[in-house]
């Protein structure tokens, strides 16, 4: 079996068609209270860069590349870590009237209230 | 076949990490799923890159050698820039979280300009096509790279003021012309075409310099309070950047992720324009506050200041009351006391709603993150169009650290530069009270006809120190009546 993969001409011109409609599709039922870790959130998807960032390093054969690689992979890790650290911590501060009351303030709580409105 | 195992398994962790990330988004349409959402799309992620160390097993051969070397520094740079950007993501004030999020987008910005260096130097790239992607990429990425750490200065603070000079838009214009016609000679050199000048990697070096020069002059001009729609346009971009790029190492998985935050980021930008009444090419290439100011016409009426104390106990006694919270709020650090203020009203059976415009606070959202962070149920929180109507038959509306966005003159007065912006309509309310520190203007430095209203009185005085009276005045009544 042929695991390779080939996008080429119009093949990746449908792929980006088609993600750029989903896109545009999923993010428009977004509500407007949620546009702060929305865009933190898709922020963080495109720190999906890092994995070009490990392609390109591992692959570098000179030292200036080694370099440049080194840098892609610091700056990718840097927007998928720090774009989901954000996201995470906005969206655990949302609860509704019948949740039970949490210190606000005390970040260590925000996994209880995730697991609180993940079971509602 | 055993060979083709670790592709096979890339493959599929790439396949799994762009479903989750789309998956992940879906669930942010509401805030009861929008916390698995974004660990669905973390889960996905981290699949992804533990499947990329696979890649060690098919390097090029130029790269053999390195192979120790590379993943040493492969994990040291993912545990520091990971590291660093999860520490500071978890440390980082609510009201600090706009030039976060640029610091962040900037950084993908950059690692997708870095991949493209990497491609570009190494003569990886085959064909035309896959070269001009590249440096479609790198440009993007370059720029939104610079950009985004203007964006990031000037929320900061770090830039002060918006730097203008006389034919600024020639000289952007010009920076970007002559990165478009380096780009071209480097696609002409590496065609085989004989080098012009400059050898190609000091020329490639020339190309990185331009884009990352223009992200500056782009940015450098648009004032601090325009920096939420330029984030969004940035966002945009990197996600495009990574999408080219992903097409250049032809990985599925980033270029449906570029192209879905491509996409999100552009219908966002639009949003936030059209809350700020006005173009994403006005915000872009003009400055508010250069707009020649329109004579108003004198404004009927006189302002009522009137004690917090007053104002507290007339909410107490209400049935109805909106708050209509401004980034007044949010600079005075008061969300938390308004909420305090909030239960004593429910505790006396006021019904007690939040309106939040589309534009309150420094971005999109953020005044819904910052009562949320302060302990505000969400389903207090209700949006412009949800709202509006309900100002008429509200008994009080307290409006806090907000002006533009509840100007009556929106909807009333052609010459105004804010009319058409859709505004919430406090106005409409039996009693309007107004927290402000001073008599000053809003934002866009016109008179707010709302605060000259019958119906409206001022409190004027930071938004906690009045919060901290009304409680007072409200909790004074509890006790006397008990």
């Amino acid at each position: 079996m042929d695991f390779s993969i080939a996008m080429t001409g119009f093949v990746a011109l449908y792929v980006f068609m088609l993600a750029a409609f989903a896109g545009w599709v999923i993010i428009g039922h977004v509500p407007a209270i949620l546009h702060t870790p929305l865009m933190s959130g898709s922020n963080f998807v495109h720190g999906i860069v890092v994995v070009g960032g490990l392609y390109a390093l591992l692959n570098a054969s000179a030292t200036q590349q080694q370099v440049i690689g080194f840098v892609a992979v610091l700056l990718g890790a840097g927007n998928a870590a720090g774009g989901f650290a954000v996201t995470q911590r906005m969206l655990a501060m949302f609860q509704t009237s019948d949740a039970k009351p949490m210190p606000h303030h005390l970040h260590g709580h925000a996994h209880a209230r995730v697991h609180h409105l993940k079971t509602r | 076949m055993l060979a083709n195992l670790p592709q096979l398994i890339i493959g599929l962790a790439d396949l799994v990490a762009a479903f989750l990330f789309l998956y992940g988004l879906q669930r942010m349409s509401s805030p009861a799923t929008a916390p698995s959402g974004i660990l669905m799309a973390g889960f996905g992620m981290v699949a992804a890159v533990l499947a990329s160390f696979l890649y060690v097993f098919s390097v090029d051969a130029a790269a053999q050698p390195h192979l120790a070397v590379n993943i040493g520094l492969a994990l040291i740079a993912l545990v520091a820039g990971g590291g660093l950007a999860w520490l500071s993501g978890k440390r980082v004030a609510m009201t600090a979280m706009p030039q976060m999020v640029a610091l962040y987008n900037g950084m993908g910005g950059g690692a997708a300009g870095a991949i493209a260096a990497v491609e570009l130097f190494g003569n990886k790239t085959q064909g035309a096509t896959q070269l001009l992607v590249t440096l479609l990429g790198a440009l993007i990425g370059a720029v939104s790279l610079s950009g985004s750490l203007i964006a990031w200065a000037k929320l900061e603070g770090v830039i002060k003021k918006p730097l203008r000079v006389r034919g600024q838009q020639i000289v952007n214009a010009a920076a970007m012309l002559a990165a478009l016609a380096v780009a071209g000679v480097i696609l002409f050199a590496s065609l085989g075409g004989a080098p012009l000048l400059l050898a190609t990697p000091t020329w490639i070096y020339i190309f990185f310099g331009l884009a990352l020069l223009f992200g500056v002059l782009m940015t450098l001009p648009i004032g601090g309070a325009d920096m939420p729609v330029v984030i969004s346009i940035y966002n945009a971009l990197t996600g495009l950047a990574v999408g080219l790029e992903g097409f250049v190492l032809q990985n599925p998985a980033l270029m449906i992720a570029g192209m879905v935050v491509g996409a999100a980021g552009l219908l966002l930008t639009l949003l936030m324009a059209k809350a700020m009444n006005r173009s994403v090419a006005n915000v872009v290439f003009t400055n508010f506050g250069d707009a020649p100011k329109q004579v108003q016409g004198a404004i009927k009426g006189s302002l009522r200041p009137v004690e917090a104390s007053d104002a507290g106990i007339a909410m107490r006694y209400a049935g109805k009351v909106i708050i209509v919270p401004g980034y007044g709020l949010a600079a005075a650090q008061a969300q938390q006391k308004l909420y305090e203020f909030v239960k004593l009203l429910q505790a006396a059976k006021v019904e007690v709603k939040f309106a939040v415009h589309p534009v309150a606070g420094r971005m999109p959202g953020q005044m819904d993150v910052l009562l949320a962070e302060a302990g505000v149920p969400y389903d207090m929180i209700f949006q412009l169009e949800d709202i509006n109507d309900d100002f008429a038959t509200t008994d009080v509306a307290l409006v806090i650290g907000a002006n533009d966005v509840v100007n009556p003159a929106a909807r009333t007065e052609k010459s105004s530069p804010i009319f058409g912006m859709p505004i919430l309509n406090a106005d409409k309310a039996k009693q309007v009270y107004v927290v402000k520190r001073g008599e000053g203007k809003g934002y866009a430095g016109i008179q707010n006809g709302l605060f000259y209203g019958d119906n409206c009185n001022m409190v004027y005085g930071d938004a906690q120190a009045v919060l901290v009276k009304m409680i007072e005045a409200v909790r004074g009544l509890g006790a006397a009546a008990a």
